[in-house]
């Protein structure tokens, strides 16, 4: 007997609001946008924001190079050079745009695919490989820069930040956090907990949703029946559905959460309305799940044509500054070429190394075990 | 059957349970179009429709929880869990719900909820995606804990723990996906049978799901060198065949158990205490157990020499044998 379904013949669960505003597709008056897709520099009331061109010229740069830097990783795993890379490809803006909102002292909750705001917090670009590399788990110092290791269990940055946060209510200083995580991992307990706390603690911590559309193969209409944003207000805090694509939107609005926040007013929830153009990993087939068109009609949105598009109609930039740009983009390719193949294997005794703090009688004794029985090998193969 | 790869048994397994019974559910993320990460749901989803292969929202917790909720409803989910790590944000539902339930309610409701982990090291990959936690679940009471090591009992084992009235936490060694074996017609044991898969004289090895194949390895290594060692494949790890490991250490009079997890506080620390009361005037040395580190499993760079591989086994073998 084959049984091809136990559903009783009725409707399928009434969504409540239609799948194409969760999508936003017909939410457009709630996006928030400085700059259109055809690179039109428009204005917003509650969100105005002024750039010098010298200020859009340093954006370009930003998305320029992150994007190549992106590029470099994805093709350094086809080579077989890293194990696994998760590319940003379309969600440079978005990424650029909330990092070089924050100011120094500030700090950063990534997932696992933030290299663009990784980039804004200046922390070098070969550092983000080494997980992917597999010689470490993270292995930069978090505080060197106040960006936090990149977390791959979904959503559990979200209440790091948290609480990181109200360590700097407890100081009385005028700090604030971002939070970053997606679509997906909105359903998590966890996020929800970190809105939770937040909250009750009016936490200055700004909690940055990349709706990039997929959570893997699943896309959001699978985590929610309401715009993303619209959570916020259940929870007692305000939300805003910013453009993903455009960098100035993404800039200017985090910029007002992250004010909001410092200046004692509470957590804020974005969601930067974006798309993952790639696959989620090097691992991951999209054709299994998502239409070719989806993806090209995404790319007349693309977060960097529309900044040049700008600058040029504004001739805010010439050739001269395009190519420079371009020359430091193939620099900072090379380098990562070149660093990544040299960056030696760790000694396996990295495996003892700091599982603790302060020394442990096991990790000591394994150590030594260890040690031992390599050495008894060492010559003899 | 053909030959299948391990992953495929699964998968054919899984089919022949949304065909026999009406009320079995798949339930996970990626289950769907993209038949999972590892393609173990390939295709399920396409022939058995969206409301019996669910595409649920990203959180675990949510999943095993409502997979209890449908439980006492009568139906028999099948719960996929990503990845070993991402198992954590559901711990809580398990231990504390699932598998207490039938207990709180004097046997008045069951559940039979399957949760599938792909589990254990040696892919090479990121954080998270190579734990062995095999010893978390065998020590909740009210847990069953089976792992295969072979396409033939990932299938049959698969179907039992599907048919069984209590949770399953299945575990697949992912390590050994692709490993081809044809599936036999029936099923040969009993779901929480061990099963001798190499005969020998002089010691028992003792191993489950990714580390019967490196046992047998050595096994047949060793035999280079004159020992005849016997592999008992465990295939349960709650409740454990007792009786069957029993019979072969007082046979072979030695045993080195053998798993990937740490060896502090593992398995191996079970049943090296079990048979040591159970066959003590037989045992010729101590069981001694070959596993991994009291670490976090390494970055993938060096897991080669976290995990155990056939020199650390024969090292084991041959301390055993020098008593
Ligand atoms: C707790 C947990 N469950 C499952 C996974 C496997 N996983 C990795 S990424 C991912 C999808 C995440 O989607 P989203 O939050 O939208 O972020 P995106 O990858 O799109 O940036 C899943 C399910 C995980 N890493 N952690
Ligand atoms: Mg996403």
């Amino acid at each position: 007997m084959t049984v091809k379904s136990t559903a009783r013949a009725r409707k399928k669960a009434s969504p409540g609001v239609p799948d194409s505003l969760a999508t936003g597709k017909d939410a457009p008056a709630e996006l928030v946008q400085l700059l259109t897709p055809e690179g039109e520099r428009v204005e917003h009331p509650d969100y105005p924001l002024t750039v010098t061109p010298e200020e859009l010229r340093s954006l370009y740069r930003d998305l320029v190079l992150v994007r190549r830097f992106d590029a470099e990783a994805t093709a350094l795993q086809r080579q077989g050079e890293l194990g696994l890379w998760a590319s940003l490809l379309g969600q440079e803006a978005a990424q650029v745009g909330s990092g070089r909102a924050m100011r120094e002292k500030d700090y950063a909750f990534p997932t696992y695919r933030e290299h663009g705001v990784a980039w804004c917090r200046g922390v070098d670009p070969l550092n983000l490989l080494g997980m992917f590399r597999g010689v470490n788990h993270g292995g930069w110092d978090p505080n060197e820069k106040n960006f936090h290791l990149y977390t791959i269990v979904i959503g559990s940055q979200t209440l790091h930040a948290t609480g990181y946060a109200m360590g700097i209510t407890k100081d009385g200083a005028d700090d604030a956090v971002i939070a970053y995580f997606g679509d997906g991992a909105s359903s998590q307990g966890d996020v929800n907990e970190a809105f939770t706390f937040a909250s009750v603690y009016n936490a200055p911590v700004v909690f940055f949703c990349q709706n990039n559309q997929w959570a893997i193969s699943e896309p959001t209409t699978t985590q929610t029946r309401i715009p993303l944003y619209r959570r916020a207000s259940g929870f007692g805090f305000p939300g805003v559905r910013v453009d993903g694509n455009d960098v100035l939107a993404c800039l200017a609005v985090t910029r007002w959460a992250l004010d909001r926040a410092r200046s004692g007013s509470g957590p804020v929830l974005i969601e930067a309305f974006t798309y993952r153009m790639g696959a989620h990993t090097t691992s991951d087939d999209p054709t299994r799940y998502r239409a070719n068109e989806e993806t090209e009609a995404w790319k007349a949105k693309d977060p960097i044509s529309r900044l040049k598009a700008h600058l040029e109609r504004e001739q805010l930039a010439d050739e001269e500054f395009f190519a420079a740009v371009e020359a430091e983009s193939e620099t900072l390719g090379l380098r990562v070429r070149e660093g990544v193949r040299s960056m030696p294997d760790p000694d396996a005794t990295l495996i003892f190394d700091h599982v603790y703090a302060e020394p442990h009688a096991l990790v000591a004794e394994e150590r030594a075990e260890y040690v031992a029985y390599a050495e008894s090998f060492e010559g003899g193969e | 059957m053909s030959k299948l790869t391990m992953s495929k048994a699964i998968n054919e397994g899984l089919r022949a349970c949304l065909e026999t019974d009406p009320k079995t559910l798949i339930m996970g993320e990626d289950v769907g179009k993209l038949g999972g990460v590892f393609r173990v749901t390939d295709g399920l989803q396409k022939d058995f429709g969206e409301d019996r292969v669910i595409d649920t929202p990203l959180a675990e917790s949510g999943i095993v929880g409502t997979a209890i909720g449908l439980a006492l409803r009568g139906y028999r989910p099948i719960v996929e869990i990503q990845f070993d790590g991402f198992v954590y944000p559901a711990f809580d539902q398990i231990v504390t719900q699932l598998a207490k339930m039938h207990a709180r309610a004097l046997g008045h409701v069951k559940m039979p909820v399957t949760i599938r982990i792909p589990y254990a090291g040696g892919i090479g990959a990121v954080e998270h995606h190579s734990e062995s936690h095999e010893a978390y679940f065998a020590h909740t009471a009210g847990l069953r804990v089976v792992t295969p090591s072979n396409p033939d009992d990932a299938y049959w084992m698969l179907r039992q723990s599907v048919e069984s009235d209590d949770p399953v936490i299945f575990l697949e060694p992912k390590a050994r996906y692709w490993d081809k074996a044809e599936i036999s017609s029936a099923p040969e044991l009993d779901l929480h049978a061990a099963k001798v898969v190499r005969p020998g004289t002089d010691l028992t090895l003792l191993a489950y799901g990714p580390m019967v194949k490196v046992c047998l390895e050595a096994a047949q290594a060793a035999e280079q060198d004159g020992h005849r060692v016997e592999v008992v494949d465990l295939r349960s790890l709650s409740p454990v065949d007792f009786a069957t490991l029993e019979a072969s250490v007082k046979r072979t009079g030695r045993a080195v158990v053998v798993h990937e997890a740490p060896v502090f506080m593992g398995m191996g620390a079970e049943l090296a205490a079990r048979l040591t009361e159970r066959c003590f005037y037989h045992l010729e040395a101590p069981v001694l157990r070959v596993g991994g580190y009291h670490a976090p499993y390494p970055p993938s760079r060096v897991e080669e020499q976290y995990l155990p591989d056939l020199d650390r086994v024969l090292d084991a073998v041959d301390r055993a044998l020098a008593f």
